[in-house]
């Protein structure tokens, strides 16, 4: 073995020792990209683009629930039921922004072009200039410092597995976005809205022949997917704060997540969210923490190669 | 009544109003992390006035201005078509003035005088150094830019790692950055330009093959990402590029050395004055400008349209379009790298810090706002937002922060998607490709996102 397998030995060690604890922290950002990739599959499913303003509805949750989660919270460290409480309202209200900021996006980036059948490159453009739009406000209006977002519980770590701890914030984040992702997956699967999201998504045209108002249905899935990244974003931001920029870098990782999976693929954006977050925690042992987007990125181009449509395939009609 | 509220007057006073309510905070104080309603709170309480003929809150003001821009829109709709075809005759006439080749050529000539004058005219330092720095140096960004997305229908959005990779490049050829320079010379400048130029076509090439037969939505993620990891390296391979300190920093070795001229008796060295750089980009600009319109009617051009408006047909009569794809992903590319090396000589140093994502925004923003695929209109659309974009940060009215500039950025391509999306001086093609598209006749850009069936 020469040099390098040293090397390679010394980080599979790092790799052995750290990995149960890795593996926790990856899954926990994987259900975070997951929420907000559900957000580019829906939309891509019935329009066939991808909504490049997601991140600002991600940051809009983020933001929301700060202000919301500050007034109600006070200074008060709240303990047991308050706790549950304070964790709900903060979902529901970085949902709502969410949902209220997608809204607001495909009434003004996105419907007046559809009025006129624009070419798709007009709504890339468009969707980018809003989201340029809305980063940059949110920017002048609340600062561009990181804020902590107010805790509702102390973090500690509540059980080990493998002799790695697991913290409480984990677990905030996998039961909230298991109870989110499974109603939305029962949403599309079962309801009369998931229908017509689900046949506009295979054919709009004939969707509309059998009564679908697709208007309704578009703005619809927008706020499905914006009520899911804008909780994502109160997620995201108990553990890492709330700034203007928050949502570029975990909105390209969720997208990468949709892709991998397979996008327009309910079910493969979560398995690619879960993938990717594991995969770029494990990538910790390898390579310096300012390489991470470096990973991300290198499997987004690596997934598109070999395997453009995910590992679960594409089409939101079919799979969901 | 009820027809009265939900009726198309009403929503037109709605759109109006939230339209100013937007502009309002847009253009109102700022807020803090502590005080999040100030910003908004002070929009609409703040005093205002209006060149002096009014005075009040600004809420006062713009609610007039809702008001305003109400009844002219109601008064378009029911007088519009009149009006319209009052003046039609006269921008028919206009129309084929412009197509008219004595005419088009005057007009460049008009152009090109007062590029040449300008400086002599204008001798406020700051603005000769806007000229070269943000001016010219974007024109050339933007030029580049065109090719991919006016050309060839490709959205780039990580455009300014090519930019990168010149300023970079000519920082290591002169022997800048704390790694050897390149054979241990340590080169004029103008030697720079040839390896750069070849460095970003070669990147143009590698990024591109594999990414380019992706659909164009991918694509452009792809940039994007791209984009960011140029940035990413350039931050922290301290042994190389110098990381966050840029060149020249504790690690680097030496200033970027200027641009000179020693051939027999012909000496010229250039300095931070901006003038002589501005006249060395100027004939840089006008050679790409030569080049590029020449590429746009030759072979290589007709063979982007035609993979633009229908990547299956163009591929039926022969053309390879990954082949031409890749072509315009590299010759765009070298006049950023060239850009580049204007940047790194002029600012004889370079940060990481300059090559962000917001610059390659702000790239996109000039060629949509000209008009994408026009080489006049890019131009043009350089020099206008430039020109806006730096009288703001130069004098700003009071309240404006330079960060805001960004926010206006982003409404404006929002705008511009909805009402002009061929831009200021769109190329004829592309607004005849966006009507056909909006008649649903042939498929334009549809590269961009493929529906696979």
């Amino acid at each position: 073995m020469g040099a390098f397998g040293h090397y390679l030995t010394g980080h599979f060690d790092t790799l052995r020792i750290e990995f149960w604890g890795l593996l926790v922290g990856g899954l926990a950002t994987g259900f975070i990209y997951g929420m907000v990739a559900i957000g580019y599959t829906l939309v891509y499913g019935v329009l066939r683009l991808i909504n490049f303003a997601h991140s600002e509805i991600f940051m809009s949750g983020g933001f929301a629930s700060y202000f919301v989660l500050k007034a109600v919270m006070g200074t008060t460290v709240p303990s047991g039921l308050a706790t549950v409480w304070f964790i709900v309202v903060g979902v529901l209200v970085g949902g709502a922004a969410g949902a209220l900021v997608a809204t607001g996006l495909e009434r003004v980036a996105y419907r007046p072009l559809r009025r006129r059948n624009a070419p798709k490159l007009a709504y890339l453009i468009s969707a980018i200039g809003a989201s340029y739009f809305m980063f940059n406000l949110a920017g002048k209006e609340f600062g561009r410092y990181n804020i902590s977002m107010p805790q509702p519980y102390i973090n500690h770590s509540v059980f080990t597995v493998f002799g790695a701890p697991v913290q409480l914030y984990y677990i905030v984040i996998l039961i909230a976005g298991v109870i989110m992702l499974v109603s939305l997956d029962r949403v599309v699967a079962t309801t009369k809205l998931g229908r017509s999201i689900r046949a506009v998504a295979q054919d709009a045209e004939t969707a509309s022949l059998m009564g679908v108002n697709i208007d309704r249905t578009i703005a619809l899935t927008f706020i499905l997917g914006g009520a899911l990244g804008g909780a994502a974003g109160f997620l995201f931001g108990l553990g890492n704060g709330v700034v203007y920029t928050m949502g570029f870098v975990p909105a390209l990782k969720a997208f990468t997540a949709a892709v991998l999976g397979g996008i327009g693929n309910l079910r493969g954006a979560v398995l690619g969210g879960l993938l990717l977050g594991v995969a770029e925690s494990l990538s910790v042992a390898f390579v310096q923490a300012a390489y991470i987007d470096v990973v991300a990125f290198g499997i987004l181009v690596l997934v598109l190669l070999v395997r453009p449509t995910g590992i679960l395939g594409e089409r939101l009609g079919r799979s969901a | 009544m009820k027809k009265l509220w939900r009726g198309p007057a009403a929503r037109r006073l709605f759109i109006s109003l939230s339209v100013m309510a937007v502009l309002e905070v847009m253009t109102g104080p700022p807020g803090s992390t502590a005080t999040p309603l100030a910003g908004i709170d002070g929009s609409f309480a703040e005093k205002a006035s209006f060149f002096g003929l009014f005075a009040g809150q600004r809420w006062l003001l713009f609610l007039s201005f809702a008001l305003v821009v109400f009844g002219i829109w109601s008064f378009w709709l029911s007088m519009g078509t009149e009006m319209a075809a009052a003046v039609s005759p006269a921008r028919q006439l206009i129309t084929v003035a412009t197509r008219r080749k004595p005419v088009r050529w005057s007009f460049m000539l008009v152009l090109l005088a007062v590029a040449i004058i300008l400086p002599i005219v204008e001798t406020d330092p700051y603005w000769q150094s806007v000229m070269v720095e943000e001016i010219a140096v974007y024109v050339l960004l933007a030029l580049g830019l065109n090719v991919v997305v006016g050309f060839a229908g490709l959205l780039d959005l990580g455009f300014v790692a090519f930019y990168a990779i010149g300023a970079y490049t000519t920082a290591w050829v002169t022997g800048a950055l704390p790694t050897p320079a390149l054979f241990g010379l340590h080169l004029n400048p103008f030697f720079a330009i040839p390896v750069a130029i070849f460095l970003v076509m070669l990147a143009g090439v590698l990024l591109g093959t594999p990414t380019l037969r992706l659909r164009g939505d991918y694509l452009a993620i792809v940039t994007l990402g791209f984009g960011e990891i140029i940035t990413i390296f350039a931050n922290n391979l301290y042994g190389i590029t110098g990381g966050s300190y840029g060149s020249g920093g504790p690690t680097g070795k030496a200033h970027i050395p200027h641009f000179f001229i020693d051939i027999g008796p012909i000496k010229y060295h250039w300095t931070l004055a901006p003038v002589p750089y501005y006249y060395l980009t100027l004939v840089f600009v006008i050679l790409f400008i030569v080049i590029f319109s020449l590429l746009e009617h030759s072979r290589v051009g007709r063979s982007w349209t035609a993979i633009r408006e229908d990547e299956v047909a163009a591929e039926s009569v022969g053309i390879n379009p990954l082949k031409y794809k890749v072509m315009a992903f590299a010759i765009g590319a070298a006049s950023a790298g060239f850009a580049g090396v204007i940047t790194a000589a002029q600012s004889t140093f370079i940060f990481p810090q300059t090559f962000t994502l917001q610059l390659s925004i702000n790239i996109l923003v000039l060629v949509i706002f000209g008009g994408m695929g026009s080489i006049a209109g890019v131009v043009v659309g350089a020099i206008v937002i430039q020109t806006i974009s730096m009288y703001l940060l130069h004098s700003p009215p009071s309240g404006f922060q330079s960060s805001d500039l960004y926010i206006y950025i982003g409404a404006l391509l929002v705008v511009m998607m909805i009402f002009r999306p061929a831009g200021l001086l769109p190329s004829r093609r592309r607004r005849r490709e966006i009507g056909m598209s909006e008649a649903g006749e042939g498929h334009m850009d549809e590269v961009l996102t493929g529906d696979t069936p």
